[in-house]
Order: C-alpha cells, then structure tokens, then sequence
C-alpha cells in the first residue's frame, strides 16, 4: 500500500511537468499584453517597455518557462501582474470558500442522489423508475449559471430569502454568510446528483441480480437488512469511484457558479485571472487546480480498497 | 466443391450475415420505440432538429431586426417570448439559436469522435512505445477540467479572431462558431480515445480478429473492417451523450463571453445578457435555459435509451 502510494506521487511528477509546459504555451498565447494592461491606457512606449524588462517577456519563451518552473519548483509561484501580491497568498485566500462551497455541494449531492438511486432501482420500469430517470436528465440538462439565475430570481428577488450574491463573513454574520452558501451549493449539486443516482441505480440493478442477493431472500431476510446489509454496500463500490470523478466535476462546475454568485473562491478567481490577462496568477491556479484532481483522483482509487478488500495495490 | 459453388455459397453467407445484422438493428429500433423514456429522448431531440432546420421558415421576424419601440416586450401574441434590450423577438433568436447550439455540438464530436476513435482504434490494436506516449499525454490532457481547458484554448483562439492575415480569422468570418467548436473538440478527443482503446483491447483477443489475421488480412483492414463495426454501439451512446455536453459547454463558454462571437444568437450569450435585466425582464433568461436544458435532457434519454437497447446485458436483445 506505501509502495503503491509512492509510486503514484512519482508518477505525479512528470505528469504535472507536462501539464506545466502545456500551461504555460497556451497562457503565453492568450491575447492581449500584459504589460501594457498593467500600464494603463495612458502609457507611454518607455513605460510598456520598462514593464515588458521587469516582467522578462522580453526573454525567449525557452528562458521565461526555465526561470518560472525553477521558482516553482521552490514553492514561489510569482506575483500577480495587475497587483503584485504573492500569487501563493491570493490562491490561499481563496481555497477556503472553494472548499466550503465543494463540501457543502457534496452533502446536498449525497442526500439527494442516494434515495432517488435506490427507490428507482428497487422497482424499475415503475413510475417512480421513470420519473426518476425524467428527474435525472432534467438534472443532468439544466445548466447549472441557469439554474443559478432561476434560484435568484425565486429566492432573492421574488421572496427575499437568500442573498443573490457574496459571501458575509462566518465570524461576524454566521447566519448571513449560511444563508449566502445555499443557493450556490444547490445549483453546484444539481447536475452531479443526477449522474451519480443514474449510477446507483444501474448498480444496485447489477447487485439485485447477484446470487447472493437471491440467497439472502431465500432464506427469509427482511427486504431492509437485504437491501442495507448485503445490496447497498456492494453497490456502493463502483460508485464511489464516480464520485470521485465528480469532486472533480464539483470543482469545475465552481468556476461558472462561482462568477454567478460572486462568491470569492478559486473559480472566480481563474475568471477573473484570464480577463486580466494576469499569466502569473493564471498559471498557479491552473496548476493548483490540476494538481487538485490528480490528488482527488489518487484518494478515490484508496478509498475503492478500502471499501473492496478484494482489491489489492500493486 | 468447384469455384461457382464456393462463389454461390460465400454470397449466401454475406447475404446471411446481412440479414442478421439488418434484423438486429430493426430489433433494437424495435426495443427503443418500446424504452420510455429512449423514446420521450427521441421525440424531444426530434422536434428541436426540425424547428433548428425550419427555423428560416418558422422565425416570425428577423433575429437581429430591432424593434425599439418594443424593448423588453413581455411574452404576447406579437412576441412569443418577448423581447431583449433591443427589441429584438427572442422566439426567433432561440430558433435560429438552435441551429448554432446544434451545430456546434455536432461538429464538435465529429471533429473529436473521428480523431479520437482512430487514435484509439490504432493505440489498442498496435501497443508499444507509441500507444505509451500517446495516452499519457490524454491523461494530462483529462487532467484539466473540462470547462478550464476550453476557457483557456478559447482565450488563444481569441487572438487570431484580431488578426486579419491569420488562417483561423478566414475561417472565423465564415464560421464564426469555428474557435468554440474546435475547443470543445479537443475537449472530448481524450474520452473517445480512452474509450475506443479500451474496447479494442478486448475486441482484438477474440476470434474474429485472430481469423482475420490468419487469413492474412493488414492491420488497417482488420481494425477499420472487422473491430470497428463491433465497438460502434458503444460509440454510438457516447457519440449522443457527449453532443449533450458539448452543448452545456458552449453554452457555458457564451455565457463567459468566450462562445459564439456577439450578435449572432446564442443560448448561453442570449442567458448571460438577460441576467442584468432580471429584476424586469425574467423571460429573457427563461426562455433560453429552457432551450438549453430541453434539448440537452432530449439527448440525454436518448443516449441513456440507447445504452440500454445495444448492451445485449440490459436488453437480452441477442
């Protein structure tokens, strides 16, 4: 299991290398100077130039990507171009409302996708199967900056509950700053729960079909103990992967939620970065963010051993 | 046996083969006219087809024809689903709007599902160095979140839009949904990669492909003729599932400004623009959405009715 480990943070590294390179030609592709933004509209050419030298854009690409990928390798990802603030520190600000925001999604995801799940696959082809394959796809559809938009207009402008946008600070408005969490996590949640009920279903399909399920009800067990001791737990296993890979989907599903609610987190932030045409910060928080998964990704394939001891690390 | 007939009997073969395989697609027309919701999918994706290629005939007014007398009409009789900032009649705007939506999701997976499923068919069949390199730059291109990774190609792409002289800029004044669809194309190569490999690994291990190969057929007759007409259903179901996704996407980048360039009609630009008016004018964000999400759930039933028709463990259809 160690071994196992090690050997996937290793594999990690070139990864993150190449996706580093890749990164940083597409960001120095991405128009506009930045130079000449940092300046203003009222530069003079002495001044853009002056920038340009500060910056070292006037290096060959080769020599700019050497100099960030040894700073980077230090832990120093530079500072931002339009206000020079350590881009480690305006990414660190960030990732608690990120953080905050995913987690709360998830909650809202586990507590709508695991009954829909279950109940449409306990009777499938009934009604409440269809409605919940209707419900899912309408899920699954709805896009979430819609879905955003619609909770607004309902919650905040019609009724008044919930604020359409911000993030009060918990220390000094702990009711305000709950209230401002709801309808950002509910438009994050929406799509992932249809993907993952979807995927329970055809799970528990699979697990009721099993001989041991069929064994269990021969001998007499009620439906609940078969349902919750022996098909659950299985059919939990391969879902847990999926949702892995939707912590992922979670993530880049805030970028567009984010800038809707303008809630501070690091989706905004990436938004932000590329109208600024702000390469520094842009790069780290690309970065950050690949980095994110590919760790999101490693703690999923653990955890599947976990709850499989038939699995075994190699 | 003389030579006319082993001719007669390898034609009654083929005609055989022909006719199974003919029974066995109207067998799973036939099993996904009976699926539920495979049908409501097909129904739905139907109706927004027709209305997108009608849409010249059935637009009751010009999409960018401004009325300024009517800004921010309510939905009427006159208007069916009111009007924008300009005065322009969104009824008309989403039709033709579906026209862009679809053919970017369109377009979008053929470029990816063509480039994607012959690296995959090439990759599996052919394992070495090459299938190596080639997947480990997949994953780092499935490293990056699908929504970021086209933000960042569309912001590059964006820079040729300036420049006159560029090749991308002809295409741009031809094609102006070109950048987007380009950019969700890469997006989903990898999937399609990924996927077409998978099953060709298992496909090149069975019996057909060793009798192909004994009969000395060449690795591109083998893998276009024999493998690829026995992974297509599973393409075919990622094929729609993934023009449902690459709508949300475009319509996700419109919504960034980074879409379909302005002041052709898009959903998700057409969304983004009403949210500044909301308070006042809440049918013009409605609407669109509603556009988005109906043609996008129509594609996903079908995909997942399809799913269960050709997955011969779902439907015992052989």
């Amino acid at each position: 299991m160690g071994k196992y480990i090690i050997r996937r943070v290793l594999q990690m590294i070139p990864a993150l290398f190449l996706v580093s390179v890749a990164v940083f030609l597409i960001i120095h592709n991405i128009p506009g100077d930045p130079a000449q933004i940092v300046a203003g509209p009222n530069a003079t050419e002495e001044q853009i130039a002056a920038l340009t030298r500060q910056f070292g854009f006037d290096k060959p690409l080769k020599i700019q990507y050497v100099t960030w990928l040894k700073n980077a390798a230090s832990g120093d990802m530079g500072y931002s171009y339009i206000n020079n603030y350590p881009v480690n520190d305006m990414i660190k600000q960030r990732v608690p409302a990120t953080l905050e925001l995913a987690v709360a999604a998830a909650v809202i995801v586990l507590l709508i996708s695991v009954p829909l799940g279950i109940f449409a696959a306990l009777k499938p082809g009934s009604f409440i199967d269809f409605s919940s394959t209707i419900f899912s796809a309408l899920s699954f559809a709805v896009p979430g900056f819609w879905l955003a938009i619609i909770l607004i207009m309902i919650f905040s402008l019609k009724l008044g509950w919930l604020p359409p946008s911000g993030r009060p600070l918990f220390s000094e408005q702990p009711v305000e700053h709950l209230k401002s969490l709801i309808m950002p996590a509910f438009a994050l949640a929406i799509g992932v729960s249809a993907k993952i009920a979807r995927y329970l279903r055809s799970s528990m399909l699979e697990v009721l079909d099993q001989d041991y399920t069929r064994t269990a009800r021969s001998k007499g067990l009620y439906e609940k103990t078969i349902i919750g001791r022996h098909v659950l737990p299985n059919a939990l296993i391969p879902v847990i992967t999926v949702m892995g890979l939707q912590v992922g989907d979670l993530l880049s599903g805030a970028i567009i939620v984010e800038s809707v609610f303008a809630w501070p987190g690091i989706g905004r932030l990436t938004v932000q970065a590329i109208s600024w045409r702000d390469y520094s910060l842009l790069q780290a928080d690309v970065l950050y963010i690949v980095l994110a998964f590919m760790v999101i990704n490693l703690i999923t394939d653990l955890a599947y051993g976990f709850v499989d001891p038939r699995i075994r690390y190699s | 046996m003389n030579l006319k007939d082993e001719t007669m009997t390898q034609t009654e073969a083929s005609s055989e083969q022909q006719k199974s395989s003919e029974s066995l697609t109207s067998l799973a027309a036939g099993a996904l006219l009976r699926h539920r919701s495979g049908m409501v999918g097909l129904v739905i994706t139907i109706i927004i087809i027709f209305m997108a290629i009608a849409a010249p005939k059935l637009k009751p007014y010009n999409e960018l024809e401004m009325h300024a007398e009517d800004r921010f009409h309510a939905p009427s009789g006159d208007y069916y689903f009111g009007t924008d900032e300009f005065g322009r009649d969104i009824y008309s705007r989403i039709l033709i709007g579906a026209r862009n939506s679809l053919s970017v999701g369109v377009v979008s997976i053929a470029i990816a599902s063509i480039i994607g499923v012959t690296v995959g068919l090439i990759t599996g069949y052919e394992s070495g160095i090459i299938d190596t390199l080639v997947m480990r730059f997949f994953d780092a291109l499935l490293a990056f979140p699908a929504i970021l990774l086209a933000i960042v190609i569309m912001a590059v792409m964006g820079t040729r839009r300036s420049d006159t002289n560029s090749f991308l800029s002809a295409i741009n004044t031809t094609l102006p949904a070109f950048p987007a669809m380009l950019a969700i194309a890469v997006v989903n190569i990898p999937a399609f990669a990924r996927l077409t490999r998978a099953s060709v690994l298992t496909e090149k291990e069975k019996e057909y492909v060793e009798a192909s190969r004994a009969l000395g057929a060449k690795p591109a007759r083998t893998i276009f003729s024999e493998i690829l007409p026995n992974v297509m259903a599973t393409l075919l179901v990622q094929v729609t599932v993934s023009i449902a996704g690459a709508i949300l996407l475009e319509s996700a980048l419109s919504f960034l400004g980074l879409g379909i360039p302005l002041p052709a009609p898009s959903w998700g630009s057409m969304l983004s623009i009403g949210r500044g008016y909301m308070p006042f004018a809440p049918w013009y964000s409605i609407f669109p959405g509603l556009a988005i999400t109906f043609l996008v759930m129509g594609l996903y039933l079908l995909g997942d009715g399809l799913r269960d028709v050709l997955d011969p463990r779902r439907q015992k259809l052989v």
